[in-house]
């Protein structure tokens, strides 16, 4: 087995025991990345930094002081500002912009130890669920189809498809409807989103501020635990952190859920569902009551409206928040004509630099908050957004610990596969996650089987607000029961 | 509701997003489409509800309101497609 295939957790036991070294295990996934450029997953390379921090980062095994993370290769989600490293949310609008600062997460991963191999390709400003949006090109899904290549799903493809192919140890990604766990059910791998509010967004790109969270994707429920509890923090820089101290949230995997009550939410249960998808949800809740849990049918009546629900508010939260890349401050300017003033450099940057996907967001953003509109469109989906939050609360006020659904509404589908459709075929990949995030909820994907084909399937457990010890727990419980074990094979 | 061509043309400019007029058609059917699958909202009662205004009551965060940052002047014209004499600049402003 070569060094970059470990978990964290064994990673971390056998550097703290000194038989590797962080410096032989970022080689070992240094190599690894340069061999998978096919699977375009690593669009900047920072193996200089690497290896100042696996070197840093074996000072620190050598004297005893090393936190989870430490010495640990992880890949960075373009997203998340790193300073001096390009950081453009794979978009053209910020093409040569390399941040002066650092954001949170990553300086508290660097402050635990981590060591960064490489910035992560995605969708561009995180807004897409196959990876088809990104100025870098599309990320291709290490698990293949015959000969054809699928998508790692959106936005984190970069981040699900670099941990699948073994290229870290794990990946940061972020999650605004569903961009972690689509993407970890596509490939294998786990990914969590916490509560709203756990994980500090300063210096993180911001797409829709009010759902945007960044978390872990990782190859097992435990190395989500571990590096999450790296990532959380309390920080004044974010007014939405929250004042919480982060627990010891590996400290909670027992193993034990006796007693605890899963719901199960009829209305997830779509018309048109494939049957695999629906018999892997009934095997997931067999094996979470065998381990002790009671399985409760539940209603959350709103589900329906979440979709529509989200696509006002994430726009319109988007086209405020992307304003600022106007040509003046960073990023690209475009190349102006004799005669252009202020509105047309504007206009001729903002044209040029965003994607198809990121103008249509902003235009539909521009649209529902405009004057005559905003209540009819902007003001409706706030409140049906606080009935879908409803929902659940009274589900939680029932007694119950935590819920199990699909991930997504079918396995990974090849690239290209889309392009036609209309766009709100595409947003439909979110149904099951985007629920989530209008609640603000943590939500953990975790994969459980195959489908006929061989392609990986997930189910995604839904927990109550900063219960993230008690969701991972069961979450442990359930990729203990499934043994999911399948690995791509090679062809990078 | 549905969009019009000239209604498309006015969101471009509010978003300052540049569309060729050929490409507009395309653009209204567009955003049409996605403001069809946006009408379900209407068939929500949400009489008496309060629109969200975030996933948890907090107390909005107060610090003491004293200088915490700043003199880093280059630093934040280090990116500037261009800069000169410590400020951003753009093209003419007249009006």
């Amino acid at each position: 087995m070569s060094l970059n295939e470990l978990t964290i957790a064994e990673a971390r036991d056998r550097l703290r025991a000194r038989e590797i070294t962080a410096a032989e295990l970022t080689d070992a996934c240094l190599s690894a990345v340069d061999g998978a450029g096919a699977l375009n997953a690593f669009v900047h390379h920072t193996p200089e930094i690497a290896r100042q921090q696996a070197a840093a980062a074996d000072r620190r095994l050598a004297s005893g002081d090393a936190p989870a993370m430490c010495g640990i290769p992880v890949g960075i989600k373009d997203l998340f500002c790193t300073k001096g490293v390009p950081s453009q949310a794979a978009s053209r609008i910020l093409e040569g912009f390399r941040p002066e600062y650092e954001s949170t997460v990553t300086q508290n991963l660097f402050d635990a130890g981590a060591v960064m191999l490489g910035k992560l390709n995605m969708d561009e400003f995180a807004m897409g669920s196959s990876n088809e949006t990104s100025v870098y090109g599309n990320v291709v899904n290490p698990w293949k189809l015959d000969d054809r290549q699928l998508t790692p799903g959106g936005s984190s493809g970069g981040s699900a498809a670099a941990v699948a192919a073994d290229l870290c140890l794990a990946a940061t990604g972020t999650d605004t409807g569903g961009s972690i766990r689509q993407p970890a059910a596509f490939t294998g791998t786990v990914g969590l989103k916490p509560t709203y509010g756990r994980v500090s967004r300063w210096g993180t790109i911001a797409f829709a501020s009010s759902l945007d969270q960044a978390g872990p994707m990782t190859k097992t429920v435990r190395d989500a635990a571990i590096m999450l509890g790296a990532m959380a923090s309390v920080d004044p820089k974010d007014s939405t952190s929250a004042d919480r101290p982060v627990p010891d949230y590996e400290a909670a995997l027992t193993g034990d859920i006796r007693g605890k009550r899963i719901g199960i939410p009829r209305e997830y249960r779509m018309d048109g569902m494939p049957v695999e998808i629906d018999a892997l949800w009934k095997q997931g809740a067999e094996m979470l009551r065998d381990a002790g849990a009671e399985i409760v049918d539940i209603s959350l009546p709103h589900t329906k409206y979440a979709l529509p629900t989200y696509y006002v508010i994430a726009p319109a939260e988007a086209s405020s928040n992307l304003a600022r890349y106007d040509g003046v401050r960073y990023g690209r300017r475009a190349r102006l004509s004799q005669g252009d003033g202020i509105t047309e450099m504007y206009e001729k940057t903002r044209a040029e630099g965003f994607g198809h996907e990121v103008q249509r967001r902003v235009m539909i953003g521009t649209y529902v908050l405009s004057a005559g509109f905003y209540d009819a469109y902007y003001n409706r989906a706030r409140k049906v957004r606080a009935l879908i939050k409803r929902d659940f609360d009274q589900v939680f006020a029932q007694g119950i610990d935590t819920i199990l659904t699909p991930a997504t509404p079918s396995a990974a589908f090849p690239l290209g596969a889309m392009t036609d459709a209309d766009p709100v075929q595409m947003y439909l990949n979110d149904v099951f996650t985007v629920t989530v995030n209008l609640a603000g909820l943590p939500g953990l994907a975790v994969p459980v089987g195959l489908d006929a084909q061989g392609l990986p399937l997930g189910l995604q457990l839904i927990g109550r607000p900063w219960d993230e010890g008690n969701l991972l727990n069961h979450g442990a419980v359930l990729e203990n029961a499934a043994g999911f074990v399948a690995k791509p094979r090679r062809w990078w | 509701m549905s969009i019009t061509e000239a209604e498309a043309r006015k969101v471009a400019h509010l978003a300052r997003i540049a569309v060729a007029d050929e490409a507009l058609p395309a653009l209204a059917a567009e955003l049409n489409g996605i403001l069809q699958f946006m009408e379900q909202l209407n068939e929500v009662d949400v009489e008496g509800v309060e629109p969200m205004t975030g996933v948890e009551k907090m107390r909005l965060k107060r610090r003491e309101d004293v200088v915490t940052d700043g003199d880093m002047q280059e630093a934040i014209l280090r990116n500037a497609p261009d800069a000169r004499e410590g400020f951003f600049a753009v093209p003419k402003v007249v009006e």
